[in-house]
């Protein structure tokens, strides 16, 4: 680049250094944006996250006795029931687009609509929910009616992740298995999903990391705000962390608002970080025994 | 699928009638998972259509879209859905002005400048901003932004749509970047080596070549980012306040379309009354809207696409 601006341009590598650090700038304001939040929720919530905030339930009253017992517990509940209908159907979904319906119209129709489904606003699942799950079918706003809209929520995200690990597996498996006499549920059963199942999971964590953070549909299919039980039953009404949060910063109570959902922000926080944690490992774990 | 299972692992021996049916079922079940999508886009659209038919039973469709004021609580009650369709722009409008610039500096820098090492450093970091649930942000736009809002702009409101739209920013930063740094890296070698043969410096090529070469990917990731803010919900509800209102001041009080459904819902609405259908009336408006958007940068993605060989 040396030499360049001799053509009557005196300031083009001065510009083009400027442009440089600008870009930077822009790129590491990201590291001092998140550096920042993290910051402010930890100085928020020092002091008030301790063992009596985990095994307590809510308070009204008191800011000091409150408590995250039936939102962890709800929320716990919640991911479960959303990874068992979730994982299957989304999973499923995507074994039949790669490897059953190549090139089909169906195959276009549906994946069209898998792509537009990513792009729906959680908040219009938590309509249909609403309408379909708690209104429809009369479930009232349960547990089970909750983790069915959150699977409808997660589904295109694993499905489009189980998809692109299918898809990397290499064709020369397939035609290995077929030319051994394999039928093609034999060829996904014992040979496509153990090769594309660290792919798999990551996205089904990333799913459900999604699914663990979201209030909008849980706020509109009508969950209760304030609980003091953990659920029994599938339709017993219930709470979760965000939800819990959602409430407490709508508090008019200073020590609600700032502190306690800073507390409950940091269990949130590290529910989300064990999930990833989780992805992490078990990549880690299977994806070295598959050498091709 | 685990009723299913013991057959399947049957291996190779087992009875051709046997792995027939095994087959014929796994193809049954497979069928039936991709075609839950397909029911889920058809209950969406049946759900809202439905109750908002009858919501357009008293309130004329007409009123709904050209009315300026939202008072569904007010006697007699006015439905005019401009109020809160301004606050969503104004929102997602604010949130872009922010993080376009943001989003595409950063995205340039990882892709042209950054050495692969920095690039390892900053890419997770932006994964966990884009992890980050939106309730989150939604406190930190009232604990920690809106004093400095308020701070900066004596008049401002404790909610207001700035607070939202610097949060919801924030949000929708790491989908910018992340997706048009894959368009960028996609230009291939040669534009860049063909550039610089001819004396360009490095402005000169990024500016020059390589953004109108990846335009197509870049105003999809935009046009991407901003479908995102305006479904956004929690954040918003909690950090612009509760007051729709046709306003283009960024320190007024306002609500997006999102933030109403967020506050109906939260209060008793038995089926059948107008309180319960303006929520799907609204939430129509919303899917529209996020459609028109998300198909449009479908459609960008497709025609413009430049093709090198």
């Amino acid at each position: 680049m040396s030499g360049l601006p001799r053509n009557g341009r005196p300031y083009a590598k001065l510009a083009s250094q400027l442009f440089a650090y600008a870009c930077a700038a822009c790129a590491f304001s990201s590291v001092a944006i998140l550096v920042l939040l993290l910051w402010q929720m930890l100085r928020f919530a020092w002091g008030w996250l301790d063992w009596q905030f985990i095994t307590s339930f809510d308070s009204q009253l008191s800011p000091h006795k409150a408590g995250v017992r039936a939102a962890l517990v709800g929320s716990i509940y919640l991911i479960g029931l959303t990874t068992l209908f979730a994982v299957p159907i989304g999973v499923g979904s995507a074994i039949y687009l790669e490897e059953y319906a190549q090139r089909s119209r169906w195959r276009g129709i549906v994946q069209t609509n898998i792509a537009n489904l990513a792009g729906v606003p959680s908040i219009v699942y938590g309509i249909l929910g609403l309408g379909l799950f708690v209104r429809g079918m009369q479930m009232g706003a349960g547990v089970l009616a909750g983790a069915l809209t959150l699977t409808l929520v997660v589904l295109p995200i694993v499905i489009l992740a189980s998809q692109e690990a299918l898809r990397a597996v290499p064709s020369t498996i397939r035609q290995a298995s077929y030319a051994l006499g394999a039928t093609r549920w034999q060829t996904v059963w014992h040979q496509l999903l153990p090769a594309a199942l660290p792919g798999i999971m990551t996205g089904v964590i990333l799913a459900l990391s999604r699914a663990l953070g979201e209030a909008a549909p849980l706020v509109a299919i009508g969950a209760a705000g304030f609980v003091m039980f953990t659920p029994q039953g599938l339709n017993d009404s219930f709470t979760a962390l965000p939800l819990q949060i959602y409430n407490w910063t709508e508090n008019a109570n200073d020590d609600f608002r700032i502190h306690v959902a800073a507390a409950g922000i940091i269990v949130l926080m590290v529910m989300l970080i064990c999930l990833n944690a989780t992805a992490v490992f078990l990549r880690y774990r299977f994806g070295k025994r598959i050498h091709w | 699928m685990s009723a299913v299972l013991p057959h399947a692992s049957a291996d190779l021996t087992a009875p051709k009638g046997q792995r027939r049916w095994i087959e014929g079922t796994m193809h049954t079940i497979l069928w039936l998972c991709a075609a839950a999508s397909v029911f889920t886009t058809v209950g969406i659209v049946l759900i809202l259509l439905v109750e908002s038919l009858q919501f357009f039973g008293h309130v004329s469709i007409v009123e709904f879209l050209t009315g300026t004021t939202w008072t569904p609580h007010s006697n007699p009650p006015q439905f005019g859905i401009l109020p809160l369709f301004c606050g969503t722009i104004l929102v997602a409008g604010g949130s872009a002005v922010i993080a376009i610039p943001l989003g595409l500096g950063a995205a340039i820098y990882l892709s042209e400048y950054a050495s692969p090492r920095m690039r390892d450093v900053l890419k997770p970091i932006l994964e966990i901003l884009a992890g980050i649930p939106s309730v989150v942000f939604g406190y930190l736009a009232i604990v920690f932004v809106s004093p400095i809002v308020r701070s900066i702009f004596p008049s401002a409101d404790i909610f207001n749509a700035l607070n939202a739209s610097i949060v919801v920013a924030i949000m929708i930063l790491p989908m910018i970047v992340s997706l048009s740094e894959d368009t960028l890296r996609s230009v291939p070698r040669s534009l860049r080596e063909g550039a610089y043969a001819l004396g360009a410096t490095k402005l000169d090529v990024t500016v020059g070549v390589i953004l109108p070469a990846a335009l197509s990917g870049i105003m999809a990731s935009f046009i991407l980012a901003i479908a995102r803010a305006v479904g956004e919900t929690m954040a918003v509800a909690l950090a612009a306040g509760k007051r729709p209102q046709m306003t283009l001041n960024p320190l007024d009080s306002i609500q997006t379309m999102t933030a109403y459904i967020v506050e109906t819902s939260k209060g008793d609405n038995p089926q059948g009354t107008l309180g319960y259908q303006t929520i799907f009336a609204v939430g129509l408006t919303l899917f529209l809207c996020t459609l028109a958007l998300n198909v449009l940068a479908q459609w960008i993605l497709k025609r413009m696409r430049e093709q090198y060989e």
